[in-house]
């Protein structure tokens, strides 16, 4: 499945099976996972995107079959290890409390702090670069009940870079923003992808986005994985018809241009 | 986050300080500040530097007093910060120590135990109804968990839930309880609402042997506990074990409330006030707030016991008295954020 044979690869799921209650939510999950590259998973509601990212930051344990992390089962990782080496940022976000803006971020660091530890030069210095690059700086004094939903959506995902992992996970992550910041955070994400080789699994509703920003795509349907595979031979017309049930024009990539979808609305 | 904190919390253990040793010289038998540092330090040292005091001050401040001023203060300090580990980890800022039904469990506890006592069955009164009410509060949370326990991830929703359905029950039983009593109803009703009267050291020290490990373990645990209040997909991804945590703290938090109502009754609203209140000008912060709810408790319990012991003529049941004092205070503060936050 996947094209990269030079790296081992980072992730390896063999028939991974999950189901909640007694709904099969997965079933029969095989995927080989490269580093340094963007992956977008896609597929229609319900498909079991979430559960298949809960799987891999381990916040969920398979039922059946096996998934390996940097060759080694994730059931073995400590949490605590796993928390330096994967972020995740999700889709919806509540703070039980008001905390800072600055605060929370920080948060993103307590895995590499010790428990009675003040964090270091380095660690509030990784916090700033990651307020710079949100452009969230301005609102480093404010509280996180203050702000905006786009706003607080920016602190989020400032939160998982300041964790400075190779591994970063996003859950819909720039569902509830407008155009110019989603746009402004996949750019920032396909660069720690581009310059400091990190791996980045991305649930996408949006196939025009993940189009643009992705290398890989998987897609899944009905808990299991339907294609996976680079996006321009991945997203066709007949995937899109088949999968969302929607008819869609797609306009070929070029190299300076992502393969285009233009829905047919009516 | 800040380095001001210590400076804040050494603060409020002066303050605490200062509280005690005013409270111990208050009362039918004024004795100053000056004098009852003397005894304290004539005991400390076993120095003879109390000769030309009143000899009964001694024994009024180290049997009497202190005794019943620690305990308040115990108790106090043990109610907020089970308190704020409450409000933390149900992410409900109006959770209180008594949410999951641990009160109602030891008040049932206690009353069958009053109701054994009046029908005869000879276990002295001050072994049988802490100890019933402790077992009441133990056996309390175990159906809660027990309830809860299907849910995975241990949600605030389930706990409540749990702990509202066991609560109810138990009231029921203590109404019949109540009913069984008949006259004696009033002994019943007076352990209800909390009362300090009559401490001893022996119940200093069981306090404190539960509130002071207690809070030590909430301590190392409230870092977690910040992070935990991103939920629960979020803090795992951080490295927090959060249902693990969960149920450690809760266990903690319940331990403390059950020990601190077996001595004391219930007394209402220190345990949902000061972690509150404090929060409001601390920030959530819980590696500050639950030391500083432990002082906080700790001077409003105390402050409230030596009112009602020192001050009104007759004693008022504590838990009346905290809540009417608690109660105004709040809803002062509660309007003036309001207004704030419009402007």
């Amino acid at each position: 499945m996947n094209t990269n044979t030079l790296a081992a690869p980072l992730f390896v799921i063999t028939k991974g099976c999950f189901a909640y209650r007694t709904d099969n939510v997965l079933q029969d999950i095989d995927l080989s996972l490269a580093p340094g590259r963007f992956y977008g998973l896609i597929g229609p509601n319900g498909s079991g995107k979430s559960t298949l990212l809960d799987l891999l930051t381990a916040t969920r344990s398979l039922q059946g079959g096996q998934i390996a992390f940097q060759g080694r089962p994730l059931a073995n990782y400590a949490k605590k290890e796993l928390a330096v080496k994967i972020a995740l940022v999700p889709q919806q976000f509540a703070m039980g409390f008001d905390f800072t803006v600055a605060e929370l971020v920080l948060m993103g660091r307590y895995p590499h702090i010790p428990r009675f530890s003040n964090p270091t030069v380095r660690d509030l210095r990784l916090v700033d670069e990651a307020m710079a690059v949100m452009q969230i700086d301005g609102l480093r004094h404010r509280l996180i009940s203050d702000l905006s939903g786009g706003e607080k959506q920016r602190v989020v995902v400032a939160r998982a870079l300041a964790q400075d992992t190779e591994v970063l996970v996003l859950d819909e992550a720039t569902a509830n923003l407008d155009i110019h910041h989603t746009i402004e955070i996949m750019h920032v994400i396909r660069k720690l992808v581009r310059d400091q080789g990190r791996t980045v699994i991305a649930a996408i509703h949006d196939l025009n986005l993940a189009a643009a920003f992705c290398d890989q795509v998987i897609v899944l349907k009905e808990g299991s994985i339907f294609t996976a595979g680079p996006v321009a031979e991945v997203l066709t017309s007949h995937l899109i018809a088949e999968v969302f049930q929607v008819e869609a024009e797609v306009q070929a990539a070029t190299p300076d241009h992502p393969p285009q979808i233009h829905f047919t609305l009516n | 986050m800040s380095p001001k904190p210590p400076l804040i919390l050494i603060a409020l253990a002066l303050f605490l300080a200062m509280a005690i040793i005013l409270a111990t010289g208050m009362g039918f038998l004024v004795i100053t500040p000056g004098e009852v540092i003397r005894v304290l330090w004539a005991k400390a040292c076993g120095a003879g530097l109390v000769a030309d005091l009143n000899p009964t001050f001694p024994f009024v401040i180290m049997e009497v007093r202190l005794p019943r001023i620690l305990a308040a203060a115990i108790v106090g300090g043990g109610l907020a910060v089970a308190g704020a580990v409450f409000q933390a980890i149900l992410l409900n800022p109006l959770a209180d120590p008594y949410t999951l039904g641990v009160s109602s469990g030891a008040a049932f506890g206690a009353s069958l135990a009053l109701v054994l006592g009046i029908s005869g069955i000879t276990v002295p009164i001050f072994v049988s109804v802490p100890l019933f009410s402790f077992l009441g509060a133990m056996a309390t949370l175990g159906a809660v968990f027990a309830l809860a326990a299907p849910d995975g991830r241990l949600s605030s929703n389930t706990l409540i839930l749990a702990g509202v359905i066991v609560a109810a029950i138990l009231s029921a039983g203590i109404g019949f309880i109540k009913y069984l009593a008949d006259e004696q109803v009033g002994v019943i009703i007076f352990w209800l609402m909390g009362s300090l009267v009559g401490k001893t050291w022996h119940d200093v020290a069981l306090t404190a042997g539960f509130v002071f490990p207690g809070l030590l373990v909430m301590l190392y645990f409230a870092r977690d506990l910040n992070i935990m209040s991103l939920g629960g997909r979020m803090a795992d991804t951080l490295g927090v074990d959060s249902r693990r945590v969960k149920k450690i703290l809760l266990l903690c938090a319940s331990l403390i409330t059950a020990i601190c109502v077996s001595i004391s009754g219930i007394i209402g609203f220190v345990g949902l006030i000061v972690p509150h209140l404090l929060r409001m000008v601390l920030g959530p912060d819980n590696r500050l707030l639950i030391p500083a709810c432990f002082f906080g408790g700790a001077i409003l319990l105390l402050t409230a016991d030596t009112i009602t012991r020192a001050w009104l003529p007759t004693e008022l049941p504590i838990g009346v008295l905290t809540s009417l004092i608690g109660g105004p205070f709040f809803c002062y503060i509660f309007r003036k954020k309001q207004l704030g936050q419009r402007a």
